[in-house]
């Protein structure tokens, strides 16, 4: 959504034949919004017409002296239908400021890295539309993760949780190469897992959570939720099942989830997190019930 | 990146005009909980009375010569502010019963896409049963 889309627009306009002399509603917006570009005074009348978004974005950057103390910038980028969070922050570092740092790359919730904090929720930048946010738009770096430079957070402490569950499929009865077996699941199976494999790591569910933030040795919910994906596997062996939940149900496991559901409310793929969680809780006591 | 900058606990308290009903299930479900435990003790505090009531210790209430223990319960129970908190304590037990079903439930992995109703039905019925309660709770006390 930056202006090199809406050039081309304009220059074609008046080569058409028929719409010459008549002015439609789209170039008037666009001429409106050319104009409140240029002129500085006529922001906020624009503004009032719903023509720009004001957006307030955290600003951090620890290698400039002026910059170490954490501000917040204002941005007026101008509306268009359809905008989402991360076209409005991509239009201020394009158009404003170029010095503007947030992680982004495939811009349809698939590479999970444009998670930010948006007026007080964890959201994908992306998938969140500009027109269903209250302004101004408050956009901050993820809560409970250090901050690296503006909108840019440290991940490390996620990627580690996420590697402590083994997240890969393991199975000690791998058929054997030269048959050319294939490892079939059953679609019951893979409907039971489906929801846990839409998991694109970008971490809002482990910074919305209260108790991740208060204990760092927390797993998390991405993690146990990848954990739930290969433990629900059938394919897997029991052995390897149970030392999957060996993990899991450690003091720091899943045990430390108290039901706040935050994380299923800002999972941006919908993952019902929490009733992963819980099915796990579960399994862990059927595994160590014995009755004799 | 030498270095980084820890933004503490921002999202935490400050921010409860955000919360959503999860999260306030759980804030109000460990409040009742220290709120009973609190009980717990002037609960104690207050039945041990019959302990000296049992070793034959008097006390006047009322210009009357009552046990002990018949005379801490109702000199408590004449006090209006006792009949405001015990409404209290009525409200708060039944918001952390009908929650703690709630969490079994949610244990138990039935209706967890309703878990925010279930939260507004138990704050409702919390709501409802504590005002009914109160002209049984405030009956025969002046201010």
């Amino acid at each position: 959504m930056s202006t090199q889309q809406q050039e081309p627009e304009s220059q074609e306009s008046p080569q058409d034949p028929e719409m010459k002399g008549t002015e439609s509603p789209q170039q008037r917006r666009l001429k409106e919004k050319q104009e409140g570009m240029v002129d500085e005074h006529a922001e906020d009348e624009a503004e009032a017409a719903g023509e720009t978004v004001h957006i307030k974005v955290f600003r951090y950057d620890p290698e400039v002296a002026d910059k170490q103390e954490p501000r917040f910038d204002d941005f007026h980028v101008p509306f268009e239908k359809g905008m989402t969070v991360l076209d409005a922050v991509m239009y201020a570092r394009d158009e404003f400021d170029s010095s503007l740092t947030f992680r982004h790359s495939c811009r349809q919730a698939v590479c999970g890295s444009d998670a930010f904090f948006v007026n007080g929720s964890q959201m994908l930048g992306c998938k969140t539309q500009l027109s269903e946010l209250e302004q101004p738009v408050r956009i901050e770096p993820l809560p409970h993760q250090e901050v690296v430079k503006d909108l840019v957070v440290d991940m490390d402490h996620f990627y580690d949780q996420m590697h402590a569950v083994e997240p890969y499929f393991q199975d000690e009865e791998t058929p054997d190469a030269s048959d050319l077996e294939e490892q079939r699941q059953t679609p019951e199976n893979r409907e039971k897992i489906k929801m846990s494999s839409r998991c694109i790591w970008c971490g809002a569910c482990m910074s919305s959570c209260n108790i991740a933030a208060g204990d760092n040795e927390y797993l998390g919910p991405a993690a146990i939720n990848k954990a739930y994906k290969f433990a629900m596997d059938d394919r897997e062996s029991e052995e390897i099942k149970e030392h999957r939940l060996r993990i899991l149900e450690q003091e720091h496991g899943v045990w430390r989830c108290q039901t706040q559901f935050s994380c299923t409310e800002v999972c941006p793929k919908d993952i019902p997190l929490t009733e992963h969680i819980q099915e796990l809780k579960r399994e862990a006591v059927k595994k160590n019930l014995k009755f004799w | 990146m030498s270095q980084s900058y820890n933004r503490g606990l921002i999202e935490d308290f400050g921010r409860w005009k955000e919360f959503s009903a999860g999260m306030w299930a759980w804030i109000f479900h460990k409040f009742t909980g220290w709120m009973l435990i609190g009980y717990l003790f002037t609960h104690i505090a207050v039945l041990s009375s019959a302990i000296a009531a049992a070793d034959g210790q008097t006390m006047m209430l009322a210009g009357e010569q009552v046990d002990a223990y018949t005379g801490t319960l109702q000199g408590l129970e004449s006090l209006f502010i006792v009949r405001v908190l015990e409404v209290g304590l009525l409200a708060v037990a039944v918001f952390h019963i009908l929650n703690g079903v709630r969490l079994l439930m949610v244990d138990l992995g039935v209706g967890l896409t309703a878990q925010d109703k279930s939260f507004y039905a138990s704050l409702v019925l919390t709501g409802v049963i504590t005002v009914a309660s109160v002209p049984t709770f405030m009956a025969g006390v002046g201010l």
